[in-house]
């Protein structure tokens, strides 16, 4: 069985002030040599931003790491629908509305429904997780999202027993998400996980950063985090999730099946074949760092593949 | 435009990008990876300053153009130097000198290996630049050899086209335009080749005399 240690001692969880203050780090890290290509938006930028949500705990599961900034955070992005640049998120968050928002949970559930996206909100207690997010592309990053575990909403919608994996899909509207305009990739863009790994108690459903309503650019208003694989698994402005009894397909390992998998677990014995995942350069940081089996939350997911082949687990 | 001014001011031009990087990273504006960032531009940049190195021989030969031909080698030379920048900030930035890694890279990564085949291929190019080694091999081999840009453009976009994960706009851009600007030429050398074996021609189009070295 999987044993969830929802509450960290005290002394793991970095206090609010820490973090608010953490540009005082980062001055003091742009003294140093490494200085000149520390990104301007560590020690400039207009901070947090946006509505503040009612976070009911903090959970911090980073190893005790300094969060990256909210510049960085939302300004280096990678959602294809609103460009392919990593700058280009941020300049097109405009065009997504995010009201009114439906999410259609459907499929094999004993109750199907269309939930309104501030129903939703306001069904779960928000946690604070403090995650590492580590990118198929080998950078990763520290992310204070806000959210709550998926199972608890799939325990609430009651899935059957056909139901054996869960399928996501992101909004389709050119209009509001224009990178759908070009066939970049095939829209809609579509993740699943196995049932397991859907109701396991580290999987989010984010709708906030920083304490704050989560930015257009990182995917609101609901979006996936998963944070033992790699980023592309993290589907964003989700509008449907349906539960079905085969493994659904998902965006990348279709366009690429050689260099993307379903499981997408971080594995740095398996490269991508373009580059290797042995390490990863955080963002903020100069020296790139060994990433981890499954970007280190092995000690409670690592049974979930076991007498399976590591070799498909990229 | 006065003739002297046209290498300064071209030769301003071709720096500005250059510039530009060095300003932004000395203010912190490449974002929040400026490693990967830098690393990027200057692909970027090299393989403009080469494309752009292949369009005075056509300009002249099929146009009848013929000042873009005095900035040839300065472009050429840019094209090299920036290569040099983006191998050497893969190196010492990216990478900072784990050797092993490069080398492990260079042997299983294909694109790594073609941008770094494209690097070397221009090697013997900037070298033999001058107006020295032009006569020192002779116009025509000279020639021939600077074909190989040709072949040097072509491995760096296909580094560029394996590079990207999904969107091939700019890396195809960068095709179109080297693949346009080799047909020209390819058409222009066929012409030429059927003109010259027709009995009708009146000759002489084949053999050029070696134009004046630019200063």
């Amino acid at each position: 069985m999987i044993r969830w240690r929802s509450d960290p001692p005290e002394s793991q969880v970095t206090p609010e002030g820490l973090y608010l203050r953490r540009r005082e780090f980062l001055k003091l890290g742009a003294a140093g040599a490494v200085g000149v290509l520390l990104p301007a938006a560590a020690s400039a930028g207009p901070g947090p931003a946006g509505a503040t949500l009612q976070v009911a705990k903090r959970v911090e599961r980073a190893g005790g790491e300094q969060p990256n900034t909210w510049e960085q955070i939302t300004g280096y992005n990678n959602f294809y629908e609103l460009g392919t640049e990593k700058e280009d998120p941020a300049r097109n968050a405009g065009s997504l509305r995010t009201r009114p928002w439906t999410v259609s949970i459907e499929g094999e559930v004993k109750r199907p429904q269309l939930m309104d996206i501030d129903t939703l909100l306001r069904a779960f207690p928000l946690e604070e997780r403090i995650y590492r997010m580590r990118c198929v592309e080998a950078w990763s990053m520290v992310i204070p999202w806000v959210g709550f575990p998926l199972g608890d909403l799939i325990r609430r919608v009651e899935p059957t027993s056909r139901a054996k994996y869960v399928a996501f899909q992101t909004l389709l509207d050119p209009d509001r998400l224009p990178g759908q305009r070009r066939r970049v990739l095939e829209w809609p863009y579509v993740e699943g996980l196995r049932m397991d790994e859907a109701i396991h108690p580290l999987t989010l459903l984010a709708v906030g950063l920083y304490g704050r309503v989560l930015p257009n650019q990182n995917g609101a208003p609901l979006r996936l985090v998963v944070p033992w694989k790699y980023g592309f698994k993290g589907i964003k402005s989700i509008v449907r999730i349906r539960f079905v009894e085969r493994q659904p397909p998902t965006t990348w390992s279709a366009m690429a099946p050689n260099e993307y998998g379903f499981y997408a677990n971080v594995n740095p014995a398996v490269d991508h074949p373009r580059w290797s995942q042995a390490k990863e350069r955080r963002i903020g940081e100069f020296f790139r760092r060994d990433t981890l089996p499954f970007n280190g939350y092995g000690a409670e997911v690592a049974q979930l593949y076991a007498g399976l082949d590591p070799r498909t687990l990229y | 435009m006065p003739r002297r001014a046209l290498k300064p001011i071209a030769f301003a031009l071709l720096l500005a990008p250059l510039v530009k990087l060095a300003a932004d990273g000395a203010t912190g504006r490449l974002g929040a990876n400026p490693v990967a960032e830098g690393l990027n531009r200057l692909g970027f940049w090299t393989l403009t300053y080469l494309t752009l190195s292949l369009v005075p021989t056509p300009a002249r030969e099929i146009l009848g153009i013929s000042w873009p031909v005095r900035l040839r080698r300065m472009i050429g030379l840019f094209a090299f130097a920036c290569g040099a920048l983006h191998f050497a900030w893969y190196l010492g930035v990216d990478r900072f000198f784990a050797l092993g890694e490069i080398a492990q890279d260079i042997g299983k990564r294909k694109f790594i290996a073609v941008g770094f085949a494209a690097l070397v291929l221009l090697v013997p190019l900037a070298v033999t630049s001058t107006d020295r080694w032009v006569r020192r091999l002779g116009y025509l081999r000279w020639k021939r050899l600077h074909r190989l840009v040709y072949l040097a453009a072509l491995l760096g976009v296909l580094h560029f086209v394996w590079r990207v994960k999904a969107d091939l706009r700019k890396p195809l851009l960068f095709a179109g335009a080297v693949g346009l600007l080799l047909a020209a030429r390819l058409a222009f050398a066929l012409r030429r080749a059927l003109r010259s074996r027709s009995p009708l021609s009146a000759g002489g189009d084949a053999v050029r005399p070696p134009p004046a070295p630019s200063q």
